[in-house]
């Protein structure tokens, strides 16, 4: 397995969190990843982070399951199994309303969810690392990938802007 | 960096100028149908309602900010603070629905009910219904003067007790608006169909005055930042605006299917009467109810990007605010004259109670700084953003 070198250091407060970003992209030093206990905001501005396309997926899988939904019970109403409900007509859009939304709705949940995890490469089996289990308390750690830049400026600049416990990982 | 807001001749003009157009058409309209004076009466109530119920929806929106605690809303809490100060005004409409409430309300003929109406005469009898009328009137009218006066003056001492204050009367204000909705709702609206009720229509008629309020904010908003006022609000505002706009149109159309669902299902002759009057008298105007109350809010300000530009957003207000007029149309006029009027008098009444709302709101507007600067929040405005 390929060495992996991460220099890591954290703040425990998020403004000065932000402030270091700034500081380290000003001295044109490229961030691996940053973590939170909690979503920090104006973090991903900072970070310049495209916006993310998920909205994107869910909608599309909301639309599928709008179609799926209402084709579903067009078909079974009218074709496969006609039955007569109190003397409504077989095809009742009224009654399909309920089933049709739920169906967009479970269908967008199910493409944001498994969508989110596919692309974070999270879920069951993922082999997550946390250098820090702080960061799910009060640490807001930076983590830098060494193959980026100089190490020793590395350590020196993340002094400079006032991170803690800087350490070297190797993974 | 706040500018004061001035109301000036020219803007007092133009609106003076709509006022009086208005009114000349309506009296022009009343004159060419004095023998209809159910649609006259009809004209009245609509239009009396529809701004009234916007200006509660405002104080409304002000109350559960304020109860809540939210920041974001002190940039602009203002202009609903402003708008609610019509209550007053429109209440003086619907004193006026009381003089011709035989023209509209089956009910209040005394003489010959039925024996359903006959059941319900205990609540729907013209004494009470007059009572209920005013005491709606005056109960909103002093607690909207009273959370405005807390509010002028907060902006001439930063003591925390104003805000303490502020927040008591504003959950008084909720309890009490919790009740008068509902109930205001039954006796303005649902009676006009004596012999229907359902259980949820306070719920529908609140909804659609909220999201109306809320469009008219966007709209009011719009017009004072063209003007040059309020260019401190920016688009993390605007996206919460639109939030409010995009969420409370789906309330309203999840509160319409809840309502026709129900009674579509069971389908008991006494219920879907409310519903066949519509669709066999007023077939066109039920779709584009759905159509322009919905379906347009519901496309278009689904996207991150449309909630954030004021010029789409100002777009789907005037869409959803027309909406809503027919919507309250749609709640009247099948049951107080059984088929579909529109011309001058319609026209002219709904510009003239426009132009009176409009007058009202710059006049108040700018009788206050345009912000609160010594609320708590204020400086909370301005520090947030909208996740992306």
């Amino acid at each position: 397995m390929k060495q992996k070198k991460i220099v890591s250091g954290y703040f425990t407060d998020d403004k000065d969190l932000i402030v270091a970003i700034k500081k380290l992209q000003a001295r044109n030093i490229a961030i691996a990843d940053v973590r939170t206990p909690f979503p920090v905001h104006g973090l991903d501005t900072v970070l310049k982070f495209k916006r993310s396309r998920l909205p994107r997926a869910g909608f599309i899988a909301g639309v599928i399951g709008l179609c799926v939904g209402l084709g579903f019970q067009a078909w079974v109403f009218t074709k496969a199994w006609p039955l007569n409900f109190g003397g409504k007509p077989n095809f009742s859009l009224p009654s399909f309303i309920p089933v049709t939304f739920e169906l967009t709705v479970l269908f967008t949940a199910f493409a944001l969810v498994f969508g989110f995890l596919i692309r974070s490469k999270l879920g069951p089996g993922s082999d997550a690392v946390l250098y820090d289990e702080a960061v799910t308390d009060d640490h807001f750690q930076i983590l830098l990938d060494v193959k980026d830049s100089n190490e020793e400026t590395m350590l020196q600049t993340l002094t400079e802007v006032g991170a803690k416990g800087i350490q070297t990982h190797e993974v | 960096m706040y500018k004061q807001f001035e109301f000036s001749q020219k803007l007092k003009s133009r609106l003076l100028i709509l006022i009086v157009l208005g009114a000349l058409l309506a009296i022009g309209g009343i004159l060419l149908n004095l023998d209809d004076t159910h649609r006259i009466w009809a004209n009245v109530l609509l239009n009396g309602f529809f701004f009234t119920a916007i200006a509660l929806g405002a104080m409304f929106f002000i109350a559960v900010h304020v109860l809540g605690e939210s920041g974001w809303q002190t940039s602009i809490s203002r202009i609903p603070e402003a708008m609610s100060l019509y209550v007053p005004v429109g209440g003086l409409f619907m004193l006026l629905v009381l003089v011709g409430m035989h023209n509209i309300y089956h009910w209040s003929h005394t003489e010959d009910l039925d024996a359903i109406l006959k059941g319900k005469s205990a609540f729907l009898n013209p004494v009470a219904f007059s009572i209920r009328t005013v005491a709606y009137i005056l109960a909103w009218t002093v607690l909207i003067f009273k959370i405005r006066k807390l509010s002028l003056a907060s902006d001439k001492s930063d003591n925390i007790k104003l805000f303490n204050k502020n927040r008591t009367w504003s959950a008084v204000f909720i309890v009490v608006f919790a009740v008068t909705s509902s109930t205001a709702a039954w006796d303005w609206i649902m009676s006009i169909d004596s012999h229907w009720y359902s259980t949820l229509f306070g719920w529908y008629i609140f909804s659609g005055f909220f999201v109306s309020a809320v469009a008219m904010i966007i709209i009011l908003l719009f017009t004072l930042r063209n003007m040059g006022y309020m260019q401190h609000v920016n688009e993390e505002h605007l996206h919460d605006l639109g939030k409010y706009l995009f969420g409370f149109s789906i309330f309203w159309a999840y509160l319409w299917i809840a309502q026709y669902l129900l009674i579509w299902y069971s389908n008991i002759p006494e219920e879907t009467i409310y519903y066949v009057k519509r669709l066999e008298d007023f077939p066109n105007l039920f779709i584009i109810n759905l159509v322009l109350n919905f379906v347009a809010p519901f496309l278009v300000l689904m996207a991150r990007g449309t909630k954030r530009k004021i010029n789409i957003l100002l777009i789907t207000s005037i869409i959803v605010l027309c909406g809503h007029w027919i919507d309250t149309y749609l709640g009247i006029w099948p049951g107080a004259l059984g088929h579909a009027t529109f011309g001058i008098l319609e026209i002219g009444m709904t510009l003239f109670t426009l132009g009176l709302f409009l007058f009202a709101f710059y006049h108040n507007f700018a009788k206050a700084p345009v912000v609160q600067e010594n609320n708590p929040y204020f400086k909370e405005s301005f520090d947030y953003d909208n996740i992306r």
